[in-house]
């Protein structure tokens, strides 16, 4: 087992550090190339915080959305499939509630400032 | 370019069309057209607040001129469809090779609704958007970025200014982040384009959705050669595209 401080910790330190401390040094250019990279490392900050939990749950969404095991790669391509023979429908409950939860897992990592994400999340809330 | 500034659509004036004396590649130079092309500011800076109302009605006349423009006098243009479109998208899907659920039941319902191949494709623009004008306070002064000109069903330049993504956050206002559908369509109308209804038009957003999102997917596998970050980001705001598409095709609380 590592020690702490665990990565997550480590790499949001590093993204506020760059955010408050150096950014503001750099100009042009090089600051939104610089502002895109503190943007990369926040994202990486919350997959490393939250895949482990959403990828668990995919996971079991996709096994008992698909009745069988396999892996996440394995499933999501196995429901892709079901989806364009026709044998899984826009029209299952089911299929719009698993699509819509991992869809809001990604978007918490990737993009959780995105309009259509604030204005989901506000619904279920 | 040319063409489509004597149809009456703001363009810049070209100077001169790069050829092979030149040694500089396929290019044009024109002249300078002072104005703001950044979507975040012309939604959102007070100096844009008088224009912003009147640029549904203007680019809804802007896109019937273009459409209007006859393919005799224009260069060869690739003509396309729904059907093809989707398939050129279906390969760089399956290309990326990363399996979207999501993507396949957009796929699946663009299919399923694809309309007709036009009689007499239009010319399109293929990148009509926000960040591919050039405004002033006086309202639209050029449409850049022609590169990606075709031949097709014209909804599709009016489907593809009011996608989700090119509403640049302010999603409750469909044509462009600055106001209706209905005021988009009047303006097309009344300079000229065809009766379009909400349901063609629809169908053109959910299209522009998966096209932004596949987009995006081709971003990723460029970053592998040269590194960029910036492009590398954008891969993932794939996601961003299948969050719009199930708001579209699959609405909560339906």
């Amino acid at each position: 087992m590592q020690d702490l401080p665990r990565p997550e910790t480590l790499v949001a330190a590093v993204a506020a550090f760059l955010r408050a401390e150096i950014a503001p040094q750099i100009k042009g250019a090089a600051n939104f190339q610089l502002r895109v990279a503190v943007n990369a490392l926040e994202l990486v900050t919350r997959q490393l915080v939250l895949a482990p939990g959403s990828d668990a749950a995919e996971r079991q969404s996709l096994e008992s959305l698909l009745g069988r095991t396999g892996t996440l790669d394995e499933l999501n391509a196995a429901l892709c499939g079901a989806i364009a023979d026709g044998s899984a429908k826009l029209e299952s409950r089911e299929l719009q509630w698993h699509l819509w939860s991992t869809t809001m897992a990604k978007l918490a990592v990737d993009q959780p400032s995105y309009a259509t994400y604030k204005r989901a999340l506000a619904q279920d809330g | 370019m040319r063409a489509a500034g004597a149809a009456g659509v703001p363009s810049p004036h070209v100077l001169h069309v790069l050829d092979a004396a030149d040694g500089m590649g396929a290019g044009f130079i024109m002249d300078h057209v002072a104005g703001e092309t950044i979507a975040r500011k012309l939604l959102r800076n007070e100096e844009f607040a008088a224009v912003r109302p009147k640029l549904p009605l203007q680019v809804g006349a802007i896109l019937a001129r273009i459409h209007a423009l006859q393919p005799g006098n224009l260069p060869p243009l690739p003509v396309t469809s729904a059907r093809k479109e989707l398939a050129h998208l279906r390969d760089a899907y399956h290309r990326d090779g990363q399996p979207r659920p999501v993507f396949e039941l957009a796929f699946r319902w663009l299919a399923e609704r694809a309309p007709p191949d036009p009689a007499t494709p239009s010319l399109v623009h293929g990148d009509f958007r926000t960040g591919n004008l050039i405004v002033g306070s006086d309202g639209i002064r050029a449409v850049l970025d022609w590169e990606l000109a075709c031949r097709g069903d014209p909804v599709r330049d009016l489907g593809w200014f009011c996608t989700i993504s090119w509403r640049f956050g302010a999603i409750d206002k469909p044509a462009g982040g600055f106001g209706s559908r209905e005021e988009l369509l009047a303006g097309y109308q009344a300079a000229g384009g065809r009766a379009v209804s909400l349901q063609q038009l629809y169908y053109w957003e959910v299209f522009g959705s998966l096209r932004w999102g596949v987009f995006c997917l081709g971003m990723r596998a460029r970053s592998g050669n040269d590194r960029s970050l910036e492009r590398a980001m954008i891969g993932r705001r794939a996601s961003e595209a299948e969050i719009d598409l199930l708001h579209l095709i699959a609405p909560q609380g339906d």
